[in-house]
């Protein structure tokens, strides 16, 4: 295990989420399950995050500011989607301004089902990540230089 | 002198680390937490230097590399027994540069996280300058290496320097309650106010140059007990797990309140100890 994985910083959004797994999200980092045991920190900016974990479904509202802290995080990035709603969009799935679940706008590497999702599957959810995390690293290493100059040259 | 630089250059990264490992692991028992491991600001460091770049203008980069300079050079006079005046004025110029890549970055939590950057500095300012006076007053030079050789321990004669270096460390190690431009591990102001918009090994800078910092800073702490080596490792010890333990138990203040009260610590502890070590002197101020 690379030490690219011991420090996963999460930017967490809540979409169009009722908050309950917005709940189970922040309960997962309370001291009863204290994820930072494994480097895991809240940051709220999508330019430190590494793991983007979005609850809730996709809607006309939210759709740009989503797609925008995607944009703004620096690769390799992994997101979450948590909950059903963020998986599919659940039982808002039929309604007239819901669009479905995350992967309609943006690549899922992991789905967390759950209404609301426990912070038990979520915690397993974003280990799982984890893994996927260190294979685009590699994929990311093989294309660029370390510091990364390449990739921000090529975007500006 | 050569070997203690180099020394300082390659260690002082790895024991600022350790020490913001310790306070993670610390600051997460005082919360019944398990914490991180001790190596935690490693990983994260190898980390950020491994992920994508992005940035507004390239002068960011620039800057935060300046800034990373200007921490190495001051801990670098400040270690081979240089002018104390001259290592507060080299610490100015570095967070300069930091304040600069924060406004290059262009957004309003960045441009925030930098104009308190320079609060924290006007704040913090006065009590350094005053501390180098009395430094000067006490050892009668300047510098680092003449005070390190005076024959007693300073501590004795500047407790009100002391006291108010103490309280300006709270704003330079970036802790609560003075943690305004930018907070660190888990805790978020104006999201990450003056680090918003550095990302990647750009962001990996300002952690190393903060380890460099905490060395520095726990440097001036010994100081004033360099007499009785033993004292002056206990003295900056017990400095820093006091930070940690007002960093766990305060709330953030308002910029005014710091200014005000970071200004009334200076001139009531750090004036009323200078007028005293004058006196005592002989009135040769």
């Amino acid at each position: 295990m690379s030490a690219f994985i011991k420090s996963p910083w999460i930017i967490h959004y809540d979409a169009s989420s009722c908050n309950g797994c917005d709940i189970e999200v922040l309960a997962a980092l309370t001291p009863l399950y204290d994820v930072e045991r494994f480097g895991i920190i809240n940051t709220g900016n999508p330019k430190h995050a590494d793991v983007f974990v979005v609850t809730g479904s996709v809607n006309d509202q939210n759709k740009e500011i989503i797609k925008n802290i995607y944009d703004q995080m620096p690769e390799p990035k992994v997101v979450c989607a948590i909950g059903i709603c963020a998986c599919s969009g659940g039982i808002f799935q039929e309604c007239y301004n819901v669009q479905g679940g995350v992967d309609k706008l943006i690549p899922v590497d992991v789905y967390i089902p759950g209404c609301a999702a426990k912070p038990e599957s979520i915690i397993d959810g974003v280990v799982k990540a984890l893994g996927i995390l260190e294979e685009k690293r590699k994929a990311f290493k093989a294309q660029h230089c370390t510091c990364g100059c390449h990739a921000a040259a090529t975007k500006e | 002198m050569i070997l203690s630089l180099c020394l300082f250059i390659l260690l002082a990264p790895f024991v600022g680390g350790l020490i913001d490992g310790l306070d993670r692991k610390l600051s997460a028992r005082m919360q019944a937490r398990r914490g991180p491991p001790i190596w935690q600001p490693f990983y994260d460091v190898a980390k950020l230097m491994q992920k994508e770049n992005l940035f507004l203008h390239y002068s960011q980069n620039a800057l935060m590399l300046y800034y990373l300079m200007m921490v190495v050079i001051t801990g670098m006079i400040f270690f081979s027994g240089g002018d104390f005046l001259l290592v507060i004025f080299t610490f100015t110029l570095a967070i300069g540069f930091l304040v600069l890549a924060a406004y290059k970055g262009s957004s309003p939590y960045s441009e925030t996280g930098a104009s308190r950057e320079l609060l924290q500095l006007l704040a913090y300012e006065p009590m350094l300058i005053l501390a180098g006076v009395a430094f000067y007053l006490a050892a009668g030079s300047f510098d680092v290496r003449a005070i390190v050789q005076h024959e007693s321990n300073l501590i004795w004669t500047m407790p009100g320097i002391f006291l108010g270096l103490i309280y300006i460390f709270t704003i330079k190690l970036r802790k609560s309650p003075f943690d305004l431009s930018t907070s660190h591990h888990a805790h978020q102001e104006v999201v990450k106010g003056i680090t918003t918009e550095l990302a990647g090994p750009t962001l990996a800078l300002f952690e190393i140059a903060h380890w460099y910092e905490t060395v520095l800073l726990l440097g001036m702490v010994y100081l004033f007990a360099a007499a009785t080596p033993w004292l002056g490792i206990t003295l900056a010890v017990l400095v820093y797990l006091f930070e940690i333990f007002i960093d766990n138990t305060t709330a953030r203040v308002k910029w005014q309140q710091m200014v005000l009260w970071s200004w009334v610590v200076a001139l009531v502890l750090g004036l009323g100890n200078i007028v005293l070590l004058a006196a005592t002197k002989g009135g040769s101020l």
